[in-house]
């Protein structure tokens, strides 16, 4: 733990330093076009000044996204449509609610593949391709779709996290339910234990290093999802709205505070799930 | 020898059918096991060895022949649970402690659970592992985690024990106190056993009748029933007796060869 302190330090600074040279080579063009028609001469350092501090600069430094996160933040109260949390919230229940569909949905096939010749053959072609299409131009079709039946609200954007979330659960299921091998197997049939008895004691626990795996990338993924879900629907709320609000008046430091915001609540999500696959594995003696 | 028939195999056959071809891995096997008996099953590799002894656990249907094991067909006696089975390897699971692994089969058989505990106990403390009942597979050597799983086979109450080469990955030392401890296992628990090896020696030194398998098709060409008294030091290996015996059983393997 201690030895990984410093790369990673390492690492976050240089981030820095190239987002704020990258804030000046970007946002430059606009403050050199304000100082000529203003009729100045810009030197360096009031160049370099101006880049970082625009209202709306192509790239904004890292300090007013900062900034904009602490005000959104702390200082807003959490009800205020202007807060961030407000926003992460709504976006979080729908990934939350989305990923535990996802979930379910992905074992619940991955159980059906395992036991049933046919299921096998046919459905994993067709999760396949449902992960081909682009989610940008499935989403907004789920939306009316569940509009029209009369589902708004949560729902609707659920159903897309639960649409990216339920493959990599499905595809990591499988294998970790097949991940006992024949051996292990045989020996079941020896003591002529039942199908069910089979799954819980052994194809279960087999699958356990699998499905924590596949819950990552499935939390991932129904966020982003959450994401795209608030996105063709006009949503007023969420950090998908942030997003589309911000893009729409050139907001770009909203933008960007919402993105770390997602990104921050992705980072806790997956941080989550691994820390319970740290205390399950290793109460199942397995890590 | 006017005791039963545990395990009787009349004129097995049994063909794999893969994708080069038939593979003929049992002719015409015909054998008698008695209750108590302990049988070794020696030949060269890929003789059918394993394949009879998955036979007779009813992992493999023989395509001819027939076989009964306690007097039923093999698959009745499975459903009986009437034998425990030792795999080549451990196979243990790394998420149970020795202690869960040689209490799975009592779980699934639906045993009570203080007698669960009282026969945990019990079969570690016969392959002497007491004291390892909360430790993970991964803690115990090699030798002990075949030791637990033979432990597994014995917890519950059947009194056909099939071994399919369980000391085989072990070494020399180890392989000898683990023969050691079988003996006088089999002698307390008066369970019949098959036991699948490659060792002469091991063989010879385990058995009441030692079966030679010669392969391509598989088939026993040998049926030897040893002199030796029941009790067994391991310096027995040294006497005139021992050595007569593992002769004629290397005997019978060179004959095997012949045909190749
Ligand atoms: N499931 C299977 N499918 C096809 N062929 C098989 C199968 N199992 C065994 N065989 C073949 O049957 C023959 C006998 O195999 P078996 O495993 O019984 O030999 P063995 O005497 O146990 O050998 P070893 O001493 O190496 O364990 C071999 O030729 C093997 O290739
Ligand atoms: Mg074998």
């Amino acid at each position: 733990m201690k030895g990984s302190v410093l790369p990673v330090l390492t690492v976050v600074c240089g981030i820095f330093v190239i987002w704020y040279a990258a804030a000046v080579w970007l946002n430059a063009t606009w403050a050199y076009d304000k100082a000529a028609r203003s009729g100045v001469e810009l030197s360096t350092q009031m160049l370099i000044a101006d880049a970082w501090s625009q209202e709306k600069p192509k790239l904004p430094a890292p300090h007013q996204v900062a900034v904009e996160i602490w005000k959104t933040t702390v200082e807003k109260k959490i009800t205020s449509k202007r807060s961030l949390i407000y926003h992460s919230w709504i976006t979080l229940s729908a990934t939350l609610l989305g990923f535990a569909l996802g979930t379910a949905l992905g074992i619940a096939l991955a159980v059906g593949i395992i036991y049933n010749r046919t299921m096998d053959r046919s459905v994993m072609p067709w999760i396949i391709a449902s992960q081909t299409i682009p989610i940008l131009a499935i989403a907004p079709m789920i939306i009316v779709v569940l509009n029209a039946a009369g589902i708004s609200g949560l729902l609707p954007k659920a159903t897309i996290s639960m649409y990216l979330s339920f493959f990599p659960v499905v595809v990591g299921m499988v294998k970790g339910l097949r991940s006992p091998d024949q051996m292990q197997l045989d020996q079941m049939r020896t003591w002529s234990a039942s199908g069910a008895q089979t799954f819980w004691r052994l194809r279960l626990p087999a699958s356990m290093p699998y499905l924590f795996t596949s819950l990552k990338i499935g939390m991932a993924a129904s966020l982003v999802g959450a994401i795209v879900g608030e996105l063709p629907t006009g949503a007023v709320a969420g950090l998908g709205a942030r997003l589309l609000a911000g893009s729409y008046y050139g907001q770009t430091i909203q933008i960007w505070s919402a993105l770390l915001m997602a990104a921050a609540l992705a980072a806790a999500l997956v941080g989550l799930i691994g820390l319970i696959q740290r205390i399950t594995l290793s109460r199942m003696g397995m890590a | 020898m006017s005791k039963e028939s545990v395990i009787s195999a009349r004129q097995l056959d049994l063909t794999f059918r893969t994708s080069d071809g038939p593979v003929h891995a049992l002719k015409d096997v015909s054998l008698d096991i008695k209750r108590g008996e302990f049988v070794s099953f020696i030949g060269p590799s890929g003789c059918g060895k394993t394949t009879f002894l998955r036979c007779m656990a009813d992992l493999e249907h023989p395509t001819g022949g027939e076989i009964s094991v306690n007097g039923v067909s093999a698959e009745e006696a499975r459903r009986a649970r009437a034998y425990g089975y030792v795999f080549q390897a451990a196979g243990l699971y790394p998420w149970r402690t020795i202690g869960g692994n040689v209490r799975l089969p009592l779980e699934i058989m639906g045993y009570e659970r203080s007698d669960q505990d009282a026969r945990v106990k019990r079969v570690l403390e016969l392959v002497e592992l007491d004291g390892f009942e909360r430790k993970y597979p991964w803690q115990l050597s090699g030798g002990m985690q075949q030791r637990a799983s033979i432990a597994r086979a014995l917890a519950f109450d059947a009194d056909i024990l099939l071994m399919d080469e369980p000391f085989g990955a072990l070494d020399e030392i180890v392989r000898d106190h683990l023969n050691e401890q079988l003996l006088k296992l089999w002698a307390r628990t008066e369970k019949t056993i098959a036991f699948v090896t490659h060792s002469i020696p091991e063989a010879v030194y385990l058995s009441t009748r030692i079966v030679v398998m010669s392969p391509r098709p598989g088939r026993i060409t040998d049926v030897i029933e040893s002199p030796l008294p029941a009790e067994r030091p391991l310096e027995i290996r040294d006497t005139q007796a021992f050595l007569d015996v593992a002769h004629r059983v290397r005997e019978g393997l060179r004959a095997g060869h012949v045909d190749d």
